[in-house]
């Protein structure tokens, strides 16, 4: 299984926890190599958020993931479109996605 | 695979509505939204036409787009408004830089006059002059009071009718939960009103008031709407963190519990026994206070007695409270006196009102808040104040001099997000 390439954004405020960058473009591995255990062909947001906390999320992991998803409050965005109408973890990344992460928890 | 919009509109969905699970396009979004808001102003007859409106503006996203949709929602329904952007700076070195940037964009995008006031203009003193002759220890206590109050002070200069505030469903539901929380049934009974304000002072009104926060994030994502995020509100372990993680686990699971806890407040009565602190008129600024002399004006006497080599500005609107004060040959002496009877006769009402959280961010003191504080502490650190500007002669300690005028108190919610004025307020 090859590589898979998608884009992450981070905004209203959750860039802080991500060294302050807002567009990154991510390669993620085979799914079956970086989480033998899951047992999954594909990558679906569930392993995004392990392969993010393990790989870009720099402080505070509790302020952006709580249990296996996201800490309420965080609003998830599947090529733009709310993650709710896409099976929230259950979707599977497609080539070129966009997952885009926006803070409602922090103030202005 | 995509999902239809529930208007049929044709086109796909882009989200799930919180308040009514409805799948929308952006554009249907967008109507629903605005035309929600319309129907809360209305409906609540928020505004006159003709009237001069500040909009509290933080930068933030709340304030951003209540800012948005007011301009968009003037023009489409004709209210003829007067529309303007109202932003207070406490002088912070650093704090507000980027946030009153932000305030610029929406002065430019949305074509309204701003008028950024500063603790200067307002008080005569700016936060880091206060720290300078205070400390850090006690600065909290000032950034509280000082804050709480500028939104009245810079709209009583700007000559506005009302202020319009960013605070949104979740923010009101989480003060309702707050007040449950804390047995502050006075402020429960006022925290869900739509207007606040009491004769003689500058109403605030709350047009998001029934607009959820998501939605709110998502409209400004989708409009494209350019907003300031500080650092994430949650204090961990403080008392208002955990309610407002609880309210959006709660919300996470049924959504509806927003605007169901907004109803309970609504609605709930309040047993006669209740005595409610009247909301009256600082005799000396004139602006919203639940005493005689409210705590931004005792504060401000002590600064100015106590430090009279550094004087206050010729212009300042504080000096002339002074002045008139002074001719008046009021003593604050007498001044505590007043309060104290006041308290006495309210006591009953007002036992437990003073639980105040730990302040959880550097947006009120730069980091350097001096944690936990209650009205106990609070109030010590005024005899203290006091005590250090030889300013009370008397033995008697002052007591209950929280000020219960508004929805929001102690640092700890000027550090959060109210609306910064908005949040901040
Ligand atoms: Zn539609
Ligand atoms: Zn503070
Ligand atoms: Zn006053």
């Amino acid at each position: 299984m090859p590589a898979l390439k998608i884009n992450v954004h981070f905004g209203g405020g959750a860039e802080l926890l991500f060294d302050k960058i807002k567009k990154r473009e991510v390669e993620l591995p085979a799914v079956d190599k970086y989480l033998p255990e899951c047992e999954k062909k594909g990558w679906t947001i569930r392993e995004l958020l392990v392969w993010i906390k393990e790989n870009l999320l720099r402080e505070r992991p509790e302020l952006f993931l709580q249990g296996e998803s996201v800490r309420p409050g965080i609003l998830v965005l599947i090529n733009d479109t709310d993650w709710e109408l896409y099976g929230e973890l259950d979707y599977e990344l497609q080539p070129s996605d966009t997952i885009t992460f926006i803070s409602t928890l922090h103030g202005g | 695979m995509p999902v239809p919009c529930g208007t049929g509109c044709g086109k796909n969905a882009a989200l799930k509505r919180p308040k009514t699970g409805d799948a929308l396009c952006k554009e249907c979004f967008f109507w629903a939204f605005e035309t929600e808001i319309h129907f809360t102003i209305t409906k609540g007859e928020l505004f006159k036409r003709g009237d001069s409106v500040a909009v509290a503006a933080s930068g933030g996203k709340d304030s951003t787009v209540l800012a948005h949709t007011l301009k968009t929602l003037n023009e489409r329904y004709d209210y003829g408004l007067n529309l303007m952007l109202l932003s207070i700076d406490e002088g912070i070195t650093g704090y507000r830089d980027d946030s009153l940037e932000t305030v610029k964009q929406n002065r430019d995008d949305y074509e309204m006059p701003l008028k950024i006031l500063s603790y200067k203009d307002l008080y005569g003193w700016t936060m880091d002059e206060i720290v300078a002759q205070i400390g850090r220890k006690n600065n909290c206590t000032f950034c509280g009071v000082f804050r709480r109050q500028a939104l009245d002070r810079g709209a009583a200069l700007l000559g506005v009718k009302c202020i319009a505030t960013g605070h949104n469903a979740d923010d009101i539901a989480e003060t309702v939960l707050m007040n449950v929380l804390r047995g502050d049934i006075a402020r429960l009974k006022r925290c869900t009103a739509i207007t606040t304000g009491s004769e003689g002072t500058i109403p605030r009104v709350k047009p998001l008031k029934y607009t959820y926060e998501k939605e709110i994030v998502m409209y400004a994502h989708y409009k494209k709407l350019v907003y300031f995020s500080t650092e994430c509100v949650f204090a961990p372990n403080a008392y208002r963190g955990h309610a407002r993680a609880l309210l959006k686990d709660l919300e996470k699971i049924r959504p509806t519990c927003i605007m169901d806890i907004i109803y309970s407040g609504e609605t709930m009565s309040i047993k006669e026994e209740v005595t409610l602190p009247s909301q009256r008129i600082c005799t000396r600024c004139k602006f919203v206070s639940s005493q005689e002399v409210c705590k931004a004006c005792v504060l401000l006497e002590g600064l100015n007695k106590g430090l009279p080599k550094l004087g206050i500005g010729k212009s300042s609107k504080a000096k002339k409270m002074l002045e008139e004060y002074n001719a008046r040959q009021n003593t604050l002496e007498q001044v505590i006196d007043d309060l104290n009877d006041t308290n006495i006769k309210k006591k009953s009402g007002k036992k437990r009102n003073g639980l105040t959280d730990k302040c959880n961010s550097k947006t009120c003191c730069s980091g350097n808040c001096n944690s936990t504080q209650n009205n106990m502490e609070d109030n010590s650190k005024i005899n203290s104040l006091l005590d250090e500007y030889s300013l009370k002669e008397t033995d008697k300690p002052v007591q209950q001099l929280n000020d219960v005028s508004d929805d929001e108190e102690g640092c700890s919610s000027s550090c959060g997000r109210l609306g910064g004025l908005g949040v901040g307020f």
